[in-house]
């Protein structure tokens, strides 16, 4: 795969190695250009004027939704429901099926690795209702602990919320039979947080077995401030609004409300059709790549580069084995401190993540303050994983290393 | 966008002393009896330190930390230590001030000898992303002064 040029960014930067992709992608030009394109020839507000740009604004957005939802195997698109990305999806569910369901007694189940995002909306959930929450384990590589979790559910649990790949490790976690497991022994909601999946592999969310699924348009190529959630439709229906506003209304009167239909029942205020149609240009992109060449290209360099990371003394991987993870490499080197070790990378171009990957439980667990993470994405290449092995050998020289 | 750092710029950084530092920290543990302690953290990196100082008069008469962090943080606050111990408040306060500065690349302060051996962290000016592990120590130190004289 070489794409590289596709990306100006990196184009303009041609020594510059970026491996934070887990974090945020880079952008193609033609998502740029499919920004820049809707602002010059069809900017209005949308669903709002009779006249012919407004109409046009409007099938903008209305198109990129079905095509959005197409990539995600999702048939009727009004179940995407447009959000600022992953963290507001799943504050959506949160704020809006939680409040209306849960009650004191009830349980909440997430799992160690999840990311704030899919953590911290519950924990206040079950803090406000009342509710149990509860933390299923993780087995000592990094998988979500099935048996551990078999014996959390109960029927008190009213929702099980996990991430379909978890961004500090890596591990792709087995969604069909976290589901099948769910339905077997509860009545919950499933709710997964695709931020690392959608990216990275295809995904139907019809063949997940979950009922909700959060996405960000800006670690998949898309502009930033622009995802998704998905959702079943009697679900969404059934849920009470989650901000209220122009657009999501239907009637207001003095005295009561009623509510548009789906989706615009979750979209008050002008929508983001420019990213919107921004996002779509990047699926559009991934689906010519082919988002089995995506997964293979990113799996093959992270395989490669822990290959060589692994051969490199004092140098610690955390996660499952290679072939159980996403392009996401998470290690610490000897008692240098990820973020030394970070900004030495930076020195030799090459751009990593150190911290805790707003994964704080999953650090505590790990007994680490913080990894550094390198992650991989379609414009990567061997010269990428040379950088890093170059960069990581130099803080091994700063730091006083011997080499073996 | 800016540069990629350069490998000058990162051996200024990472001089031998403030690895020495982080290696071998000084008054690190614990006092047997403090006047003050603070608890202080960097939730966006996970440093964390722990700071005690005991007085005597209006001077610093002995202090210790504790804590993780990444080796700028630790030896920042390795120098600190051995830098204010036997100060007054306000001695301490303007070599503070004098610190913050050449951190945040107000002032050229490289030469100034007051700083001692803090002048080997001259070089983390250059990276606005480090400066916080520089200062978290010597935010310890303030709100543990403002503890004592409040």
């Amino acid at each position: 795969m070489n794409v590289r040029s596709d990306f100006p960014l990196l184009v303009n930067n041609p020594g510059l190695h970026y491996l934070d992709s887990a974090a945020t992608s880079q952008k193609p030009k033609i998502v740029l250009d499919a920004l820049r394109t809707f602002y010059e020839t069809a900017n209005a507000n949308p669903h709002r004027g009779a006249y012919a740009l407004s109409v046009r604004a409007t099938e903008c957005y209305h198109q990129a939704r079905i095509r959005i939802a197409e990539f995600l195997g999702v048939r009727d698109s009004d179940c995407l429901i447009f959000t600022r990305g992953t963290t507001e999806g799943l504050n959506l569910v949160a704020g809006s099926w939680g409040m209306a369901n849960v009650a004191s007694g009830d349980e909440i189940v997430v799992t160690a690795m999840d990311h704030h995002a899919n953590f911290v909306p519950w924990q206040a959930l079950a803090m406000r209702k009342g509710a149990k929450f509860r933390v299923c384990e993780l087995t000592p590589d990094g998988k979500i602990d099935l048996e551990f979790l078999s014996g959390m559910l109960n029927e008190r649990t009213k929702v099980v919320a996990f991430s379909h790949v978890s961004n500090a490790l890596g591990t792709i976690n087995p969604v069909t039979e976290i589901a099948r497991l769910v339905r077997e022994k509860t009545d919950a909601i499933i709710v997964c947080d695709g931020a690392q999946s959608a990216p990275h592999f295809p995904v139907s969310f019809e063949s997940l077995g979950v009922d909700f699924y959060a996405f960000s348009g800006h670690k998949m190529l898309g502009p930033m401030g622009i995802g998704g959630l998905i959702g079943k439709r009697e679900m969404l229906e059934e849920m009470p609004p989650y901000q209220t506003g122009g657009d999501m209304i239907e009637f207001v009167h003095d005295d009561r409300t009623t509510w548009n239909v789906l989706p615009h029942k979750f979209e008050a205020g002008t929508p983001n059709a420019a990213n919107a149609v921004g996002l779509a240009a990047a699926v559009e992109y991934l689906d010519n790549i082919g988002m089995e060449n995506v997964r293979s290209h990113s799996r093959q360099l992270m395989a490669e580069a822990q290959k060589r990371l692994e051969a490199i003394d004092g140098l610690h991987i955390y996660g499952p084995p290679a072939s159980e993870r996403s392009g996401v490499l998470s290690f610490t080197l000897g008692d240098v401190h990820p973020h030394d070790l970070a900004t030495i990378l930076d020195g030799e171009g090459v751009c990593i993540r150190a911290g805790h990957h707003c994964a704080q439980p999953l650090m505590r667990r790990l007994d680490v303050p913080a990894t550094a993470r390198a992650s991989f994405y379609v414009y990567n290449d061997e010269s990428d994983i040379d950088a890093l092995v170059a960069g990581i050998m130099k803080a091994r020289e700063i730091f006083g290393y011997v080499s073996a | 966008m800016s540069q990629p750092r350069t490998p000058a710029e990162i051996s200024a950084l990472y001089q031998e002393m403030i690895l020495d530092h982080y290696r071998r920290p000084r008054n690190k543990g614990l006092l047997e009896k403090a006047d003050a302690s603070v608890e202080m953290k960097n939730p966006l990196c996970g440093d964390e330190i722990g700071l005690q100082v005991a007085f005597q008069g209006n001077s610093v008469c002995d202090l210790k930390f504790s804590g993780r962090g990444c080796s700028i943080s630790q030896a920042s606050a390795s120098m600190m230590t051995q830098l204010v111990k036997g100060k007054s408040t306000e001695e301490i306060d303007a070599i503070r001030e004098r610190f913050r500065n050449l951190m945040l690349g107000k002032a050229s302060d490289e030469d100034d000898s007051q700083l001692g051996s803090l002048r080997a962290l001259s070089g983390v000016a250059r990276f606005p992303a480090r400066v916080k592990c520089a200062l978290l120590a010597w935010n310890a130190l303030e709100s543990a002064l403002a503890e004592r004289s409040s």
